[in-house]
This record gives structure tokens, sequence and C-alpha cells, in this order.
């Protein structure tokens, strides 16, 4: 399993980049997506909508099952991926790049620093 | 945590396991459910389905005990062959769905869910006291391996000394597959031709690996299950319940006009729900539990199985419904996460082999 230690973590499976400018990318774990199996259908939020960090804001359905994606930081979505209607399985595939669900401008230090980082995040695994 | 025979085979394969029936059973392997499901429909998969319950039903009064405790005819079966049934309760509902072959004059094997086993155990126990049949669980005696596909033919063909041409659907043999003893039955669950190998508990890995090694891809309860439904065919738990009455879904076919167990409650009844195939219109996927509604948004009935079909990725599924609803072509709403999304009232299967 590959848990990217450049990364930040929710212990809900999301893992969340820092792209700068008050900017974060959000997607799924590669331990999630393999738990969820094979992702058929994607439902991604709109565009401009503000959110709070812990909303539910993303459904990834797989073959047996849908799950819930929550926002690990508050403020708005600035952009979704849209390549993932077309070719859900690229979460599977590649969850850390072409994989990822949306973009969130806004989140605040507190947010970001209440997140895991990689060792902490994979210990987390372990308390499931 | 019960283990079928096949349990180390699953491990080194690298399936997901998960617990089913109290089983730990594969939902899938490396491949992933899609491809799995691709695969039976495309060329031959191979399924470890031990974990279902086998009874023997033997005796003199078999043949009259069965036809009474089942909604098919087993009185119509000739030894070797095998039909599809299923027990019914005395409230209109049923105990289980079942397969139920015929090995003898007096000699019956039911193959039942291995959710149901204690339920189809006590029932059928219930109901035989005082006639002269016997009821015995076997369920730990056999291994059942289900090959299914277009290409299972072909390979089981290479294994067998016998003409597979001989075993028709349905039907069932005794043969040897590569020097080991096995009941054949060409029955399945898929939609697709295929084969049910009823093998005794110490040759299931000497069976399972023959047939791997032959080109049979493992497939785990998750394909089994996207199959099941892309076919029609329904399950246990979903689309039948101790509370559903056969006679007003599709599968009213299996319900002989005899005297039977419950039949007063049954066949009576009156079917103010249907139980209806779904195509989504809207692109959601329909799930178990999920709302059904009418174009006023009322509520008229609720999904019981739901799935994207792997192979023609359209959203299908069950669903009961208000009978004035359940026309073909009837438009309807599925409440996904508190949203109307728009299905059609269609025919099962869903997709035709």
């Amino acid at each position: 399993m590959n848990t990217p230690e450049d990364l930040r973590y929710a212990k809900s499976h999301e893992w969340v980049r820092q792209d700068g400018g008050g900017v974060v990318t959000v997607g799924i774990t590669d331990h999630a997506q393999d738990q969820l199996g094979d992702v058929v259908f994607v439902e991604l939020p709109e565009v401009g909508r503000h959110v709070k960090a812990g909303d539910t804001v993303a459904v990834i359905e797989s073959v047996k099952t849908a799950s819930d994606i929550y926002a690990p930081v508050s403020g708005e979505i600035t952009a979704v991926n849209a390549s993932l209607d077309a070719k859900p399985e690229t979460v599977n595939e590649s969850p850390y790049g072409d994989g990822w669900l949306f973009r969130i401008s806004g989140g605040n230090d507190a947010e970001l620093d209440g997140l895991l980082d990689a060792a902490a995040y994979v210990r987390s695994l372990d308390e499931d | 945590m019960l283990r079928t025979p096949l349990y180390q085979k699953h491990v080194e394969l690298g399936a997901r396991l998960v617990e089913f029936a109290g089983y730990e059973m594969p939902l899938h392997y490396r491949g992933g459910i899609n491809e799995e499901h691709l695969t039976v429909r495309s060329a031959a998969g191979l399924f470890d389905v031990s974990h279902m319950a086998e009874f023997r039903v033997s005796g003199p009064d078999a043949t009259d005990f069965l036809r009474y405790v089942t909604l098919n005819d087993p009185a119509k079966l000739k030894p070797g062959r095998g039909q599809y049934s299923m027990l019914p309760n005395d409230r209109g509902g049923i105990v289980d769905d079942i397969y139920l072959y015929r090995q003898g004059e007096d000699q019956y094997l039911v193959v039942a869910n291995a959710a149901n086993r204690d339920a189809v155990a006590d029932h059928l126990g219930g109901l035989a006291d005082g006639r002269d049949v016997q009821v015995g669980d076997e369920t730990e005696d056999w291994a059942l391996i289900a090959l299914q596909g277009p290409s299972a033919a072909l390979i089981l063909d290479r294994l067998v000394s016998m003409d597979l041409t001989d075993i028709k659907r349905n039907a069932t043999a005794q043969a040897e597959l590569s020097g080991v003893p096995v009941i054949l039955s060409r029955t399945g669950y898929t939609g697709e031709d295929g084969f049910e190998v009823f093998a005794a508990t110490k040759d299931a890995e000497a069976v399972w690996d023959v047939l791997v090694g032959a080109g049979a891809v493992p497939c785990g309860l998750g394909a089994r299950d996207t199959l099941r439904l892309e076919a029609g065919f329904p399950l246990y738990g979903h689309e039948l319940t101790e509370a559903t009455n056969p006679l007003c879904t599709d599968f009213a076919w299996v319900v002989k006009d005899k005297e039977f167990h419950g039949r007063a409650a049954m066949w009576g009844a009156d079917c103010s729900q249907r139980l209806v195939g779904i195509r989504m219109v809207d692109r959601a996927i329909p799930r178990q539990g999920y709302r059904v509604m009418d174009r006023d948004r009322d509520v008229v009935g609720e999904v019981t199985s739901g799935t994207l079909s792997p192979l023609t990725r359209e959203s299908v599924g069950f669903a009961w419904v208000d009978a004035n609803l359940s026309a073909l072509g009837t438009r309807l709403w599925v409440e996904v996460r508190g949203r109307p999304m728009a299905a059609l009232v269609v025919k099962p299967p869903f997709h035709q082999s």
C-alpha cells in the first residue's frame, strides 16, 4: 500500500495536498480505493459550494457499495475532476494522481494541522 | 467464523475475504469484481460455493413429502434431473429458494442458501415428523464448485471421460474429474452455460486445482451477485423473503397448482405490490432499501437489489412497487441520497447470454 510522505491524511481516508495559495487538492488513499474495490461512479460537489470540514461533499460508488467522502478542510470548492465522470476507475488506478477528486480554497492552518501525517495515518489503519 | 475446504486456496490467490452467512468467503480476487464478471461472460469463471447447504431427503415418502413442502413439482423430475424451487412458509412467503436434485426414485438432494441452513433444517425436520422420510444435513460432506461461462464445457470436456453433450441443462451425472469422483450438474446462477461440481470435502482442493489449471478463472461472491442480477435471478433476503409472495413476481412459474404447505395463505393473496425489473434513466445506482416514488414523489415501493451492470454499463435492479405502477415502460423515480432519479420498469433479464 502506497502512502506518500508529502501528503496529509484524514482518518476517513481522504488525502490532502497543499498546492500553495491556500488551495488544497483532495482524493482518497490507496488503502481506501483498495478497500472499495472497482469504482464505478463518482458524484462530485458543485464548483463554488462552500463546505465545512467534515461535510459530506462527494460519493464514491464501487460495485458493492456507496461511500461518503468528507471535506478534510473548510472552504470553497474551486475545481472538480470531471474526467472521473467517464473514467471512474481512475480512482483505483491512480488514487494520488489522475484520480484526484476536488480542490478546496481557504482551508485554515488549524484544520490542516489537525490532519495526520503518513505515519500517523498508517497507524490509524491498525485501529480500524 | 466458518471456512470452506477451499479457504487456503482463497488466501493463496490473494482473495479479499469477507464474512458471508457465517463463512469467511472471497468477495473477489486480485482482478476485481468487474474483471471477474466479464470473464464469466466471455470465457469461464470458477466459484467456491461450498458454503451452500445440502440436505438429503430420502425414504418411501420422499417424493410426496417434497411435493408438499416445495412449490415446484418434484414428481415431474426423472432421476438425474434437477429443478429450481422454493420452500413456502404458512404465511404466503418463503423459507428459502432451493435447487432440488432427484438422484434416485426416493433420493433427493436439496441445495439451500448458507444463511438459511438452520431455518431450512428446522422447517424440513418439523414437516417430516410422522412421515416415512429422512432429512439429513450433508453440508459438511460436500464441496460445491461452480464452473460458469461459455468456455465451461470446453474446459471440463478435457478433464472427464464422458460426453458432456449428454448432460442437458438441469441434468446431473456421476463422473470422474481427473480421477476424482464427482457429481456434475449442468446448472448455475450466472445466466451462462456451466456446471456445478459436487465433490467430497477431501477432494475439494484437487478439483479446484485441476479446473484452475485448465483455464477457469477464480471468481468471488461479488461477481456472483452482479452476474445473477444481470441474468435476472432473485436472491433470498433481497427479492425473496419470508414475507414475499412469489405469485406476485415473475418467478410465479415455480408455483405449481397442487396441494402444498401454506397454500391457502399464498394462493389467495392479493398482490398489492409486484416485483419488477428497473433500469435507471438518470445516472445513479439503485441499492437495496432505496425508496421508489411516483411522479408526485409519493413512495410506491422499495429497491431490493441493484448494480451498475459491468457488461452493459447500465444501472439495473429489482424493486417492489405498487401493482398499478408495475407495467413495462412505467416511469418511476428512485430516491438516491435524497434526490429522485428517473427509472423505467423493464423486463429482466438485463442481459441475455
